[in-house]
């Protein structure tokens, strides 16, 4: 295992190396223009320290940025979260203002990362029977699946479970924890 | 289309040690000609009051004074269960000289405690397996109104009881008894983990008891949630949601054969199965890929898949009418869960309940009602709706949350879930809201269902 883990690692030092060859010429920035704001007293202001070089970032073939989320395993992905869950009211499957913001920046994230696969589960709070909670969640689950797909992600990297009442996230027993389990939840599946 | 998965020899496995009782109609012999079964008359129609003394031990082994202690006891414990007659309490029985034999029995000492019959059981060892003999004598005429031979294993002495029992309520009381009756619902006590999951996710499986919470064990072993059991009518298979395949599908396990269907596939969720009173068709739920659910209706063997209700609410939680000919189930139409029916070819379409209701389920005949759960607060009372005069009355009363009632198979008790002694619990209760009684208490248990069992048939 070592020697895959290293042999993987060379790899990608290599690769990285010969990306950063292959990377165009970058032009430097124009230095900032001198600063006339707030020139009122008569203090002459020290040069302002150079800007640091910043390179464009290297546009890799594939939608794979170089970066913490698409590097970390599945299971630490879902276990941070990238995907935001939705909350619903009692008896509710209809979007709120911040269900949807949480699902615009879920539909910027599942663009960016084009390759992942989605399972949302629909969640429902105890208040609810046990068997029509099944379609509640459903119906949670298909409402935020559906915003989502008119923001143009394809339906075919959503899948819809509805798990009713049987996974509280919170197992207490007061509207705290009943709000945190009335829930549109993401889990990744494929990246 | 039955489709064998290695969970069938898992399966086998764990049913293997205890197999089932089959039925021990095939072995026992028809009752003798010479004795003839009659009732125990009560001058003006009133509960014979019988007293079950100690079952006899005809050989004094430990083993056969054990299950004569074990019949007796539970034959008590299953005359009791339908209150039918009335008895001379155990613990007076002391002072009654013990008999060895029928032919001992003091039928003047029975009399002066008021006693109409006396159950008198005797236990025998033959090889491996033990004869019961169990009579009921008429105080009065030492006449036998009940007797019957029992040939059976020792090793679920419970069983035969059961069989007695059911017996004597058939031919004392004309009633169909539950005492063979078997219980199925959804248990994490386990407290497995679902794996591929980051919360901490409690695994679900299938178990079967005996109507009295004896005899718990688990028939599935398929380490996901597994929810919603259904007994066919035929006592053999259950039907549930099983989450196996990733969203919630329906399975059958056929518990005696240790084999296991997957009567409906992906890529739609589809839950909630219920049997046809025939066990030729299921009923179920599905969104079928659209954002409401409906009721759908398929074969035994997953063909033939027909859509019941079409309509843009969720409709859920089928349950079957004793003929067959009906469905009332649960629809969101108005803005929240309500029970409605409607027939099975689609027509007849009508609403029963006003408040947020669920978990309809049809009684057998002959009752004609509906119990289901209602909304009474922070959680949910269980009530019966009587079909002909509407009337409703409520099984229980804000003690805990109650949900998801099933009738007993002669449709004289409920079984339910309630969270009134802390976790998720089965409970049971007379129709009329009597004797609850708690039938599990190690992890959470729900969802119940109650069916004939396997050793009913004759």
């Amino acid at each position: 295992m070592n020697r895959t883990l290293m042999a993987v690692a060379i790899a990608c030092v290599l690769t990285a190396a010969a990306c950063h060859k292959k990377a165009p010429p970058v032009a430097r920035p124009l230095p900032p223009p001198p600063s006339t704001a707030g020139s009122s007293g008569n203090l002459p202001r020290p040069p302002a320290p150079p800007e640091p070089v910043r390179e464009p970032p290297i546009v890799p073939p594939e939608p794979v940025p170089a970066d913490a989320i698409s590097s970390a395993s599945l299971d630490d992905l879902n276990r941070s979260s990238p995907l935001k869950p939705v909350f619903f009211e009692l008896d509710s499957a209809e979007l709120s203002a911040a269900g949807q913001k949480a699902l615009d920046e879920n539909a910027a994230l599942l663009k960016r990362y084009a390759s992942w696969t989605v399972t949302v589960e629909g969640h429902c709070d105890e208040r609810g029977t046990a068997e029509y909670n099944l379609a509640l969640g459903e119906r949670r689950a298909g409402a935020a699946r559906a915003y989502l797909v008119s923001l143009g992600i394809s339906g075919d990297r959503l899948k819809i479970v509805s798990y009713g009442k049987e996974f509280p996230f919170d197992p207490g027993h007061d509207e705290s924890a009943f709000s945190k389990n009335r829930r549109a939840h993401f889990v990744i599946t494929a990246k | 289309m039955t489709k064998f998965f290695p969970i069938t020899a898992l399966a086998l496995l764990v049913l293997q040690p205890q197999p089932p009782q089959q039925p021990p109609a095939s072995q026992q012999p028809p009752p003798q000609p010479s004795e003839v079964s009659t009732t125990i008359v009560v001058e003006g129609g009133g509960a014979p009051r019988l007293a079950v003394p100690d079952f006899i031990a005809l050989t004094t082994d430990a083993e056969t004074t054990a299950i004569a202690r074990t019949i007796g006891q539970v034959l008590f414990d299953d005359l009791r269960y339908e209150n039918e007659f009335q008895f001379v309490p155990r613990d007076v029985y002391s002072t009654i000289p013990k008999a060895t034999s029928f032919a001992d029995v003091p039928f003047d000492r029975w009399r002066e405690l008021n006693a109409d019959g006396v159950v008198v059981g005797t236990v025998q060892k033959t090889g491996n397996s033990v004869r019961v003999e169990i009579r009921i004598l008429n105080v009065r005429n030492h006449m036998a109104a009940f007797s019957r031979q029992y040939t059976a294993s020792g090793a679920n002495p419970r069983a035969i009881a059961h069989r007695a029992a059911d017996e004597i309520f058939q031919t004392q009381r004309s009633l169909p008894g539950v005492a063979q009756s078997k219980l199925t619902f959804a248990s994490d006590r386990d407290g497995e983990r679902m794996t591929g999951t980051i919360e901490s996710r409690q695994v679900k499986e299938i178990y079967i008891a005996d109507y009295d919470g004896e005899n718990q064990r688990r028939v599935t072993v398929l380490k996901t949630l597994n929810t919603f059991p259904r007994w066919s009518p035929d006592g053999r298979s259950i039907a549930y949601t099983s989450y196996r395949r990733g969203g919630g599908q329906i399975f059958i396990s056929n518990i005696y054969q240790g084999t296991l269907e997957e009567l409906t596939k992906g890529p739609t969720e589809n839950w909630l199965a219920a049997w046809s009173p025939d066990g030729s068709k299921l009923c179920a739920a599905s969104p079928r890929g659209t954002s409401h659910t409906n009721l759908y209706v398929v074969n035994r063997d997953g063909s033939g898949m027909r859509q019941l209700t079409n309509h843009t609410s969720n409709n859920t939680t089928p349950t079957w009418s004793p003929s067959g000919t009906q469905i009332a189930f649960v629809s969101d139409r108005t803005g929240q869960p309500q029970i409605y029916t409607i027939g099975v070819d689609g027509t007849g379409f009508s609403r029963l309940s006003s408040d947020y209701s669920d978990r309809p389920t049809w009684s057998p005949a002959p009752y004609n009602e509906i119990a289901y759960s209602v909304r009474t607060g922070p959680g949910f009372d269980i009530k019966i709706l009587e079909l002909a005069s509407r009337n409703e009355r409520r099984l229980t009363n804000g003690e805990g949350t109650n949900e998801s009632p099933v009738f007993s198979p002669n449709g004289r008790h409920v079984a339910f879930t309630s969270t009134r002694s802390g976790k998720k619990q089965i409970f049971t209760v007379t129709r009329d809201g009597r004797d609850v009684r708690q039938m599990t208490r190690i992890g959470n248990n729900e969802q119940p269902d109650w069916g004939k069992g396997q050793e009913m048939q004759r």
